[in-house]
């Protein structure tokens, strides 16, 4: 398994979500926005920050990046990409993912741990959650309120493609669990092929028992198994 | 389409006393200066400009007036 972490101006998550990746035998090289060429990889890394300072909208200039077109050549042919954080922002600004990450219901960064309740494990991501469904990371975030209409809702509900939802201790998910207003708690959707995922909580921060916990390390663990 | 900081400055425009405000939507404002004479260029040039970059347009609508 090889990834590729793509680095924007602004990102600073880049190098935990690397130590996460080679601490799981995952070869990984770390892009620069600039590039035009990516490299043989079969995961794309966007990973979490502010990348451009969150000029515009978050996301929006980071999406136009050159090394972007390489990464929607990637997702469509079927590569894996995961989005973490400002990750997500990046790929609803692309139009990889559907919906909108708006600013937080309550108007202030979050940062602090919350419970997921895992909705689809049948995702290369997610599989090796299977045994435990509930879990707690990380969020640190300003615009994690995610959106989308009715339409988009159902979509997602039915065809199975929301991966987290926030919930209580107990994996109750309900509006008091909910950090940021997300339309039907969602804090991870994936795309149709289930090939893309993008989630607001941080699992490159959980992956050490001696400093944070190993929520995380599950999801890098799914990772290089799933191929 | 929940605003929230639209919301909370029509919050306060009430908790000052203007209770004729019925509702408030939070925007942005860009100045363009394009090197283009042709009006008709001009407008599709901005045109795609929103389309594609300033606005997001599943949850923003843009207008644009020009000088």
């Amino acid at each position: 398994m090889k990834s590729s972490v793509i680095v924007f101006p602004g990102s600073n998550c880049d190098r935990d979500v690397a130590v996460a990746l080679k601490k799981f035998q995952i070869k990984n090289q770390m892009i620069w926005h600039d590039e035009t060429n990516l490299p043989k990889t079969d995961l794309v890394v966007l990973p979490g920050g502010f990348s451009y300072g969150d000029y515009l909208r978050t996301g929006s200039i980071a999406s136009k990046s050159k090394i972007i077109n390489e990464v929607i050549k990637h997702a469509k042919k079927g590569g894996l990409i995961l989005g973490i954080c400002n990750g997500f922002q990046i790929l609803i600004e692309t139009g990889l993912l559907p919906g909108v990450l708006l600013r937080n219901k309550k108007l202030r960064f979050l940062s602090k741990n919350v419970f997921l309740k895992v909705i689809n494990t049948d995702n290369q991501f997610c599989f090796n959650y299977k045994n435990r469904d509930i879990i707690e990371l990380p969020i640190a975030h300003n615009e994690g309120n995610y959106f989308a209409n009715d339409e988009l809702l159902k979509n997602l509900e039915n065809n199975n493609l929301i991966a987290f939802k926030y919930c209580n201790k107990k994996g109750n998910i309900e509006k008091n669990s909910n950090p940021n207003g997300s339309s039907n708690n969602i804090a991870g959707i994936l795309s149709t092929k289930k090939n893309i995922l993008g989630m607001m909580p941080h699992p490159e921060r959980l992956i050490d028992p001696l400093l944070s916990g190993e929520d995380g390390s599950i999801l890098f663990k799914g990772l290089l198994n799933s191929q | 389409m929940l605003d929230p900081q639209g919301k909370v400055v029509n919050q306060t425009l009430k908790n000052m006393g203007y209770n004729n405000v019925l509702n408030v939507r939070q925007g942005k404002y860009f100045e363009i200066e394009l090197n283009e004479t042709d009006k008709e260029k001009a407008k599709k040039i901005v045109e795609e400009i929103c389309k594609k970059l300033l606005s997001n347009i599943v949850i923003e609508d843009y207008t644009i007036n020009y000088k």
